[in-house]
């Protein structure tokens, strides 16, 4: 009987999922590649294509990567925050699928800028980590995110995981817009500011020369980290969550028999 | 016919008042856990006299924000355990006021435990202790705290893991709470003029005020069925 554990099969039964499509969709397989060939441009104008910074050097090139990837995961968490609303209007499980593949695709990307920042700020900073608040402000996001996942796990019944997730997404986009404020607000940052003007204690300027190549390089790589590789990770990450849902509750049926 | 929203707060806050002058279980549950805490921190980190002044307040909202997890869990375990958590549900009255008159007991157990904190701390450690201000940032800090406390406790109470999820979940949301309070409260302590750290009190209130917003209108998806 205990095909499918963690698992109570009551929970299961109650709801039948919608059947999937067990193919990749055309329009998928043809968003990957293009993210796939995004990331190489991307990587190209990063790397290649943009003339080199003239006080930082090669390791300004990373640069090209750490925003863009914060930016992407800023726009997966808002999915979140999106579809944990959108669920608790309209009760219809897809967009819970969608909130938890934001958080985990917002997750991976938030990793991709903490780290890209650590080995920037080591030659710049001199150090890989110091408290300053934006640094924390990532940290606590972080963190935040991977509670939600936490808290999601410890709860048995499908349906109230799916309430209490979209009310924690929601608690935690607060939080994060709200540090962001705080720290606007309050900026003792040494981290320098793309929009707007850095405060006066910031080391390691992020001033971008339009003619050296470096606003374009910039451009592409936030279309592609920004738009396309938070699209097309979402998208497989709610496909791969309906075969789950699928496939749990061909198990509870195979089990009931 | 439903009770008028005041009433009802009335009466759940009363009723958690009536119930811990009886048993006394949360209050010296808390006490005694934030004088633990006080005399650890004060090992750990060596307070000396120097240090003291510039970790003091940390050491203080630390203290009373793992004292409140402690409070908030009990609190809403309890009405798990006893259903009156569903008595309440079942009754005439609004979600939105359970939130509340549940806010208000726990805001006042913090509340206590923090304002018997602050003179002891004085004492211990030679502080210069009461201006108003400092009672001021005391309220809102335990506030904001109680507020997303409430709400969460009222989450985790109905999971499986219960009472060791509270500070996982509770936590990060605390910090611009602890963050804007530490630094008001150090401000204060140190006898800076008010023009440095009154933003800091400011930004508390704000964020006060966003997170009990958005507690009073999320609290119902959190309590149905």
């Amino acid at each position: 009987m205990n095909i499918a554990p963690n698992l109570s099969l009551s929970d299961v039964a109650l709801e039948q999922p919608e059947r999937v499509r067990i193919g990749v969709p055309r329009l998928l397989v043809a968003l990957s590649a293009l993210t796939l060939i995004g990331i190489g441009f991307g990587l190209y104008m990063a790397l290649g294509f943009a003339k080199t910074d003239a006080n930082q050097g090669e390791v300004q090139r990373i640069f090209y990567l750490h925003m863009p990837a914060f930016i992407g995961a800023f726009v997966a968490f808002a999915c979140t925050t999106f579809g944990g609303f959108m669920y608790l209007r309209t009760r219809q499980t897809k967009w819970d699928s969608l909130a938890l593949a934001g958080v985990e695709v917002g997750l991976a990307l938030a990793a991709v800028n903490l780290v890209t920042g650590m080995i920037w700020a080591r030659p710049i900073w001199n150090t890989w980590w110091t408290w300053d608040p934006r640094l924390t402000l990532e940290a606590i996001m972080m963190l935040t995110y991977a509670a939600y996942l936490v808290l999601r796990a410890s709860i048995g019944n499908a349906q109230t995981r799916r309430r209490f997730a979209a009310v924690y997404g929601m608690l935690a986009i607060i939080l994060v817009i709200m540090v962001i404020l705080i720290s606007r607000v309050k900026p003792d940052t040494i981290h320098p500011t793309v929009f707007g003007p850095s405060s006066q204690q910031a080391r390691g300027t992020f001033e971008l020369d339009a003619s050296a190549g470096m606003s374009a390089a910039l451009g592409v790589n936030m279309l592609v980290w920004a738009v396309l590789v938070p699209i097309t990770l979402i998208w497989h990450r709610i496909r791969l969550n309906n075969l789950i849902e699928r496939l749990n509750w061909l198990k509870a049926r195979l089990a009931e028999r | 016919m439903q009770t008028p929203f005041l009433r009802a707060v009335y009466g759940i806050a009363l009723k958690d008042l009536q119930a811990e002058l009886r048993s006394r279980e949360l209050l010296s549950l808390m006490l005694i856990f934030a004088l633990l805490s006080l005399l650890i921190f004060s090992f750990a980190l060596e307070l000396d006299r120097i240090a003291r002044e510039e970790s003091i307040s940390g050491v203080l909202w630390v203290t009373v924000a793992f004292a409140s997890i402690i409070g908030l869990n009990r609190s809403l375990t309890l009405e798990r355990e006893q259903g009156s958590l569903d008595a309440m549900l079942i009754a005439p009255i609004q979600r939105a006021a359970i939130f509340v008159g549940k806010l208000v007991g726990n805001f006042l157990f913090a509340l206590i435990v923090g304002a018997l904190l602050i003179p002891i701390a004085a004492l211990l450690y030679n502080l210069p202790a009461l201006s108003l201000w400092l009672i001021g940032a005391l309220v809102l800090g335990t506030l904001g705290l109680s507020s997303v406390g409430t709400l969460l406790a009222t989450m985790t109470a109905q999971t499986r893991t219960r009472e060791s999820l509270l500070p996982i979940v509770m936590l990060p949301l605390a910090l611009p709470i602890v963050l804007t309070a530490v630094r008001a409260t150090t401000g204060i302590l140190s006898g800076q003029p008010s023009g440095d750290w009154l933003a800091w009190l400011q930004l508390l209130a704000f964020v006060d005020a966003v997170y009990f917003a958005a507690c009073f209108v999320m609290f119902e998806f959190v309590v149905e069925a």
